[in-house]
């Protein structure tokens, strides 16, 4: 074991770019490891579902470029987490096609290592039906009927395949969904460094440069894991490591910062110490990782609910403003008449932006100040042609509606584009967000290539 | 009375999964943290108010002394990118904060 482990984390998400001086920087200090987390939940759950990525190719295949050829070059193993933005077997597919394309064009040999996290259904109904699975909260209870509808399901794993792929001499290793820190964490656990030092570490540099000051989601940073600490520093003069930024960046994020549930654990940080450098750095110390009696994994998954189309528009007209919630409820029960008569299924809801568009239900002010309000329809239906028909109808219906005083007779909405209406396509809702517990780790399959 | 606005240097909201939505404020040193948390100035029927929510709600406030921050963690009303969600990220549902204002 080396007195310090390197680990080059070049950007917040891979495809978010980094800059080159900063990486040639980062690489002069001998990283052990370049490792990069490629995805999140947070773009919401249409992404899981369709089996698309919420990161750009462009992005993803110039980043990868950089890292690869570096890393197969200087012998340094490149670990990318959540591969295609949710770790699905069609983000994995498209993220290990791009890296073939890398090696091709860059004529490089190495060993690639896949792992997948999908879990097939079957596997989840067992372990359903044996009770091996629980809700977080606010989650509702798992059904069958969930499980059968779900597309996707995948656990975030820990670092085990992970140590399994380095074990097995991969050089370069695209994990499906992942726990954010492993990609980080794996090769230092293997190597013998402290799981929770390691853990935690992962947990700050999985965001990069986000947890620096200013931060920037676009920008690499170094972490040094020693015996008994980590430390952190940046990797351009403009942003640095604080106290204040590396622990505020614990927090996010999460429901509970002194406890950050995992696979297979916890990160305890209640003895958690920051120490400030003057020189752009911070040391932490007292992460422990607490191992659970039983290995559990968060599944995810979502399920199509339909598809959606969208219009959108403007008022600027007081008296309509004045009396806007009475009269998209009147256009409503028009198109659920319409839509009932026609013998048509689908849903109508309105985002009115200068009202309550962002915080709907939340919004605690009631009072509408706003001189302009701009309206939403967002329709969601069985099939993309009725969700565009729905759209049609409640469109024109708001757009001709006789509201009480009407004296602007031509039209009551403003248009910024033509087609006004937008097909938005398949429509998810997150059907999985629950803890499996696991008996061992080969319900995750790695795939070893030779490129 | 001093404003949160002004004690403060993050007020932030954002998603911790898809069905709980947490709130971050980051004090601007130990002094002022410190005057919160003795006085719990940030408390679940202080977040139940302002939000006109219910405090059942809530499902937590934590105080983390290292970061000088206070973070309550309260239910979704509707799970990210369900039908009518109108924030998939949880990123701009802070606003009420900005109005706090305290005896300290």
């Amino acid at each position: 074991m080396k007195d310090e482990f390197i680990v080059l984390s070049p950007t917040a998400i891979l495809g978010y770019g980094f800059p080159e001086e900063s990486f040639y920087r980062g690489l002069e200090k001998n990283p052990d490891l370049i490792a990069v987390d490629g995805g999140s939940t947070d773009p919401g759950p249409h992404y899981l579902g369709a089996g698309k990525s919420f990161t750009d190719r462009i992005g993803v295949k110039r980043d990868l470029r950089y890292m690869i050829t570096e890393g197969v070059k200087r012998g340094i193993p490149v670990v990318v987490g959540t591969s295609g933005g949710c770790g699905a077997k069609p983000h994995l597919d498209w993220c290990r096609e791009i890296v073939e394309e890398i090696a091709e064009e860059n004529k490089l040999n190495f060993k690639l290592g896949l792992i997948y996290s999908d879990i097939d259904k079957e596997t989840v109904r067992t372990a359903f039906k044996a009770g091996k699975i629980s809700s977080l909260d606010y989650v509702p209870e798992l059904t069958e009927e969930a499980i059968d509808a779900s597309k996707n399901i995948v656990a975030q794993i820990g670092v085990e395949p992970m140590i399994d792929a380095l074990d097995r001499g991969c050089q370069v290793i695209l994990a499906g969904r992942a726990y954010d820190p492993a990609c980080f964490a794996a090769l230092p656990i293997k190597e013998g460094y402290d799981e929770g030092l390691a853990t935690h570490m992962g947990k700050i540099l999985e965001c990069a440069a986000i947890a620096s000051t200013p931060g920037s989601g676009s920008d690499c940073v170094l972490g040094f894991l020693g015996e008994d600490y980590f430390r952190l520093e940046t990797l351009s003069d403009e942003r640095r490591f604080t106290k204040e930024s590396t622990a505020a960046h614990t927090l996010y994020e999460k429901s509970d910062p002194y406890h950050l549930v995992g696979p297979g654990g916890s990160l305890n940080l209640e003895k958690c110490e920051f120490i400030e450098h003057d020189n752009k750095g911070v040391t932490v110390k007292g992460s422990v990782f607490e191992k659970a009696e039983k290995y559990t994994v968060k599944l995810e998954a979502s399920r199509k609910i339909g598809y959606r189309t969208i219009s959108i528009a403007g008022t600027r007209d007081s008296i309509l403003i004045g009396q806007i919630d009475s009269v998209l409820k009147k256009v409503k029960i028009r198109v659920d008449d319409l839509l009932k008569k026609e013998s048509m299924n689908g849903k109508v809801h309105f985002h009115v932006y200068g009202k309550n568009g962002v915080m709907g239900s939340l919004e605690p002010e009631t009072d509408l100040i706003s001189h302009e309000v701009c309206i939403i329809i967002d329709v969601l239906a069985p099939e993309q042609s009725m969700a565009d028909t729905i759209c049609s109808m409640t469109r024109s219906t708001l757009l001709h509606y006789g509201y009480d005083g009407r004296i602007s007779t031509a039209g009551n909405l403003a248009f910024p584009f033509s087609p006004s209406d937008i097909k938005a396509g398949e429509v998810y809702n997150f059907s999985l967000y629950h803890i499996m517990e696991i008996d061992n780790q080969d319900l995750f399959k790695i795939e070893v290539k030779d490129i | 009375m001093k404003k949160l606005v002004d004690l403060a240097r993050v007020i932030r909201s954002k998603n911790a999964g898809p069905y709980e939505l947490t709130l971050d404020m980051i004090f601007k040193n130990n002094e002022i943290y410190s005057k919160v948390k003795e006085n719990k100035l940030i408390n679940a029927e202080k977040i139940a108010e302002i939000y006109k929510i219910d405090k059942d709600l809530i499902k937590g406030i934590v105080y983390f002394d290292p970061a000088y921050a206070v973070k309550v963690t309260m239910k979704r009303e509707l799970a990210s990118g369900a039908y009518g969600d109108s924030d998939i990220y949880g990123a701009q549902q802070h606003a009420p904060l900005l109005k706090l204002e305290f005896d300290i």
